[in-house]
């Protein structure tokens, strides 16, 4: 099940899968584009950890999440369910990090 | 729209009287979002008040177009900075709306369709200040803009101004909404840059 972030990923552009045309979707990146912001933050890259859905229960490495930049703050959304996994606000004072949307996130053990 | 000229696009314009601190003037209009886009048939979309005490005032698309609308020209704010002068939209007043419901409520918690919410005092939605907005510059409004109807409270930053809205629930507390409890400012008034949760 660690796979299934990255393998239920729709074209970036927001088309349907079967090629229907569809409103304007916002674009969203996978969540690697999420790596130099979170490395501020913490010591381990965060990308390759697995993070469990709280709302639906899938699992998936937080690179796959979809993550929504055109927004006032990084928004990372499960692909399983699109609830809202993490979101990131940064001022020039401040960082504001939830991670709320996950029941747990596993990395390996430093050292 | 006479303030916006060629060439001061995209710089800052700090010394702007029309412009909150911080902001800089720009004349397209660019889209923000922190999710997909919902799509809401209008044959199921209802904007529904609930009131503290359980009580519902419901509209449909057909009863809520049937409620007196008004043409507005107002400037937006967005919290990431960009401000858009002068934009046309015609919308439902929320006084029209908040017309006979009755409350003691002091403060309103916006729901969006797809899951979005937002906060606001019961007061900043009353006296004209504040529509439910179904056109923008004379068409329909756009879903990626919102429609087929969102907030519009245009003396808040623009995140107060929930797209796709489906409703007010009216409560005794202030409840942070989706970008308040990220870490946005409980209220968001962009003249006094109230950006972030700790401004
Ligand atoms: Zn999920």
């Amino acid at each position: 099940m660690t796979d299934s972030f990255s393998t239920s990923l729709p074209a970036p552009d927001g088309s349907a899968p079967d090629g229907t045309a569809t409103v304007p979707e916002p674009a969203f990146l996978d969540g690697n584009a999420a790596a130099g912001p979170l490395r501020e933050l913490f010591t381990v890259d965060l990308t390759a950890a697995v993070g469990t859905c709280a709302s639906c229960g899938d699992a998936g490495p937080l690179g796959g999440v979809r993550l929504f930049t055109q927004a006032p703050g990084l928004v990372g959304r499960c692909p399983g369910c699109e609830d809202v996994l993490f979101t990131l606000v940064r001022s020039e004072r401040d960082t504001y990090l939830s991670m709320k949307g996950f029941t747990t996130l596993r990395f390996p053990t430093a050292g | 729209m006479a303030l916006i000229s060629r060439g001061f696009s995209g710089r800052p314009r700090s010394d702007e009287p029309d412009l909150p601190p911080g902001q800089y003037l720009t004349s397209d209009f660019p889209v923000l979002s922190a999710g997909p886009t919902p799509r809401v048939p209008l044959d199921t979309w209802a904007f529904t008040i609930v009131t503290e005490a359980g009580e519902r005032h419901s509209w449909d698309w057909k009863a809520f177009r049937q409620l007196p609308a008004e043409d507005l020209t107002v400037d937006l704010h967005c919290v990431t900075r960009w401000s858009k002068l002068g934009t046309s939209w015609r919308g439902v007043s929320l006084d029209t709306l908040l017309e006979d419901v009755e409350t003691a409520a002091e403060y309103a918690h916006v729901r969006s369709y797809g899951g979005y919410t937002t906060n606001l005092p019961l007061e900043d939605l009353l006296d004209g200040q504040a529509w439910i907005a179904f056109e923008y510059d004379g068409e329909d409004l756009a879903p990626e803009h919102g429609g087929p109807a969102r907030l519009l409270v245009p003396h808040l930053y623009l995140w107060k101004s929930a797209k796709w809205v489906q409703g007010l629930i009216l409560t005794p507390e202030d409840e942070p909404g989706f970008w308040e409890t990220a870490g946005y400012h409980i209220y968001g008034d962009p003249w006094r840059e109230q950006r972030y949760a700790g401004d």
